[in-house]
């Protein structure tokens, strides 16, 4: 799919901080994702989760540290360049294009693999018919995986939420990323969804050896998908492992449920 | 004819993808489409091309390019009349300045030179947004104006300060001027809103299109997702304003033959977005619809009366007029805010299902 060598992590975050004003949402955090990996980040409210991926994603930019992509430096690119590198995400609050139909809104997420020509599309000819059709082909691909062949005309707007969300990880999926970035994929779900939204989140990893970063509250979830955790608070890493350590780690005990004050 | 898709099966996604997916859809616009060319210059009276249908299809044209900017690119513009004051002013020049330069070329530069001033004035949508772009757009509504009425080179030094369409051939048929027959003048205006209908069409039910309305439905999505804003925005603002000035143009070369500053003031702006806004936005067969309303519905109204063998005075039907088409207005936004398109749309989910909706 790219030109990495395999070789080192995919994605590297090194010392990266983030300040708004006064408050400093991110304080040189580091945290490297392996190729093929599931990485969970968690922490309490405000603990800068969120923050991380919009840096990583091009919305906020570190004021120190850097972010290396599969071996690049891309610390400083827009939003739009690091689409075009390999990184896809999701939102924590669903953004579907809610005017879209389920369809167009996946073909839009294709829109970085297809190339334009003006004239030729007016006239909707010759290539550029072709690619939308090929671009098309690979899109039903997507929809029968996530089995919404029922709604692809359906404008995403009148969807259910979970429904919602799993078309936003269908757009997403559209750019064959490398990495994906999921912004809390299990958030107001029940579990039947929830089920099924980890049965996807596995099912991308397995067969398309997509990366995966994904921020979440639902423990048991990220328990049972994630390879490693991360866990942030106050804007700081405090630690990472495998899921069974890091749920046993005092540290993390601690921030989530507070330390006694000593009297 | 019956609305049934029963037994028609798309085996392929060209077939899917096609504009008209339906036997019957296709059917209908093609004979419609025959018909629009060959019925009305033989059988309309001089009245009707004239008054009626020209303008119909002049002010079409003018809704489609609205119509891709405000309802799939979603950034408002009440610049409409301003650009298509570019194009007629440029169309002028052009013709008078180069006298053998074919009409239709004439138009299409014309349009050219408008998405280039569309274009430099849609640069603010970067930063601004909604109402706040809407100000700004009209401020290119009267910058323009103005520099149209202070510069007299624009209108080649005329004392009236009025420009007039001069006499052209296309294809040995004079089109344009004082001295071209009203049916010319429709067939030329039908030739170039339904070669740029099509057009349209192809560019929203394609990559462009879905870009215009990802920024429209949620930019910070569609930038991750890669599309660039300021491109595909200022793209929205030049083809909309290339499609306006082209408006522009044929509202002085194929309508009303001459014309000054005044045909093109802020309330042609706000006509041309009525018309989206009524007929539909985000839909092309809405432009069509929209400015069939706004320009039919004041034409029957005012012949009403004399239909129905009333006599009243002229100032008095000339209100009642208003208010019946401000009622009218309200109550098609009421029974649907999504247009007429939405409207027919419907009709046309219903009829599909008739008479067992169940």
């Amino acid at each position: 799919m790219s030109a990495t060598d395999g070789t080192g992590p995919l994605l590297e975050v090194e010392g990266v901080s983030v300040r708004f004003g006064a408050l400093l949402a991110l304080s040189r955090v580091s945290l490297a994702v392996g190729h093929g990996e599931i990485l969970a980040i968690i922490g309490p409210n405000g603990a800068g989760k969120t923050t991380l991926l919009n840096v990583i994603s091009g919305f906020y930019h570190p004021y120190e540290g850097r972010i290396r992509f599969a071996g690049r430096d891309r610390t400083h690119l827009k939003p739009y360049d690091v689409a075009g590198l390999g990184i896809a995400r999701t939102f924590q609050n669903v953004a579907l294009f809610k005017g879209m139909t389920v369809l167009d809104n996946i073909m839009t997420g294709r829109i970085i693999k297809a190339r334009g020509n003006l004239l030729l599309e007016a006239l909707y000819w010759g290539p550029a018919m072709s690619q939308e059709l090929r671009h098309r082909a690979f899109v039903e691909r997507i929809i029968d995986f996530l089995e919404i062949e029922a709604i692809r005309k359906t404008p995403a707007g009148r969807l259910p939420y979970g429904l919602q969300k799993r078309v936003e990880l269908g757009r997403a999926l559209a750019a064959e990323p490398e990495l994906l970035l999921l912004d809390e994929p299990m958030a107001g779900m029940n579990v039947e969804e929830k089920e099924d939204m980890c049965r996807f989140i596995l099912d991308v990893n397995d067969e398309f050896d997509t990366t995966i970063v994904l921020v979440e509250h639902d423990m048991s979830v990220v328990m049972d998908i994630s390879d490693r955790v991360v866990v942030l608070d106050y804007g700081r890493k405090i630690t990472e492992g495998p899921p069974s350590e890091v749920r046993t780690d005092q540290t993390v005990i601690d921030a989530y449920l507070g330390v006694p004050h000593a009297s | 004819m019956i609305y049934r898709t029963a037994g028609q099966f798309k085996t392929t996604y060209a077939s899917d993808q096609a504009i008209f997916p339906i036997v019957q859809d296709r059917v209908v616009v093609t004979l419609a489409l025959v018909a629009a060319f060959v019925v009305p210059p033989a059988l309309a009276s001089e009245y009707w091309l004239q008054a009626v249908l020209i303008p119909l299809l002049v002010y079409a044209l003018a809704a489609i390019g609205l119509n891709l900017l405000t309802g799939y690119a979603g950034q408002l513009s009440l610049g409409t009349g301003g650009f298509m004051a570019v194009g007629a002013y440029s169309a002028f020049k052009l013709s008078t300045a180069f006298p053998h330069l074919d009409i239709v070329a004439v138009f299409l530069l014309a349009g050219l030179v408008a998405a280039g001033v569309g274009l430099l004035f849609g640069i603010p949508s970067l930063r601004i947004k909604g109402f706040y772009l809407a100000v700004a757009t009209l401020a290119a509504q009267f910058f323009l104006i103005w520099l149209f009425n202070k510069v007299a080179w624009f209108v080649n030094y005329a004392p009236s300060g009025t420009i007039t369409a001069p006499d052209r051939e296309v294809l040995g048929v004079l089109v344009t001027g004082p001295n071209a027959t009203s049916g010319a003048r429709y067939v030329m205006a039908l030739a170039f809103v339904a070669i740029f209908g099509l057009v349209a069409k192809n560019l929203v039910r394609g990559r462009l299109g879905r870009a215009w309305m990802a920024i429209r439905d949620r930019d910070i999505a569609a930038e991750i997702i890669g599309i660039r804003p300021l491109r595909t925005k200022l793209l929205a603002f030049g083809i909309s304003s290339f499609y306006c000035g082209v408006a522009g143009a044929e509202l002085v070369f194929l309508y009303l033959g001459s014309a000054e500053t005044l045909a093109f003031d802020v309330n042609q702006s706000f006509l041309v977005l009525f018309m989206v806004i009524i007929g539909g936005l985000g839909s092309i067969l809405g432009s069509f619809l929209g400015a069939a309303f706004i320009v039919l519905v004041p034409i029957f109204l005012t012949n009403a009366p004399h239909w129905l063998g009333l006599n009243m005075s002229v100032a008095l039907q000339k209100h009642i007029e208003l208010m019946i088409f401000g009622g009218l207005i309200i109550f098609f936004l009421i029974v649907e805010p999504h247009g007429l398109a939405r409207l027919w749309q419907i009709t046309k989910e219903k009829l599909r299902l008739w008479p067992f909706p169940h």
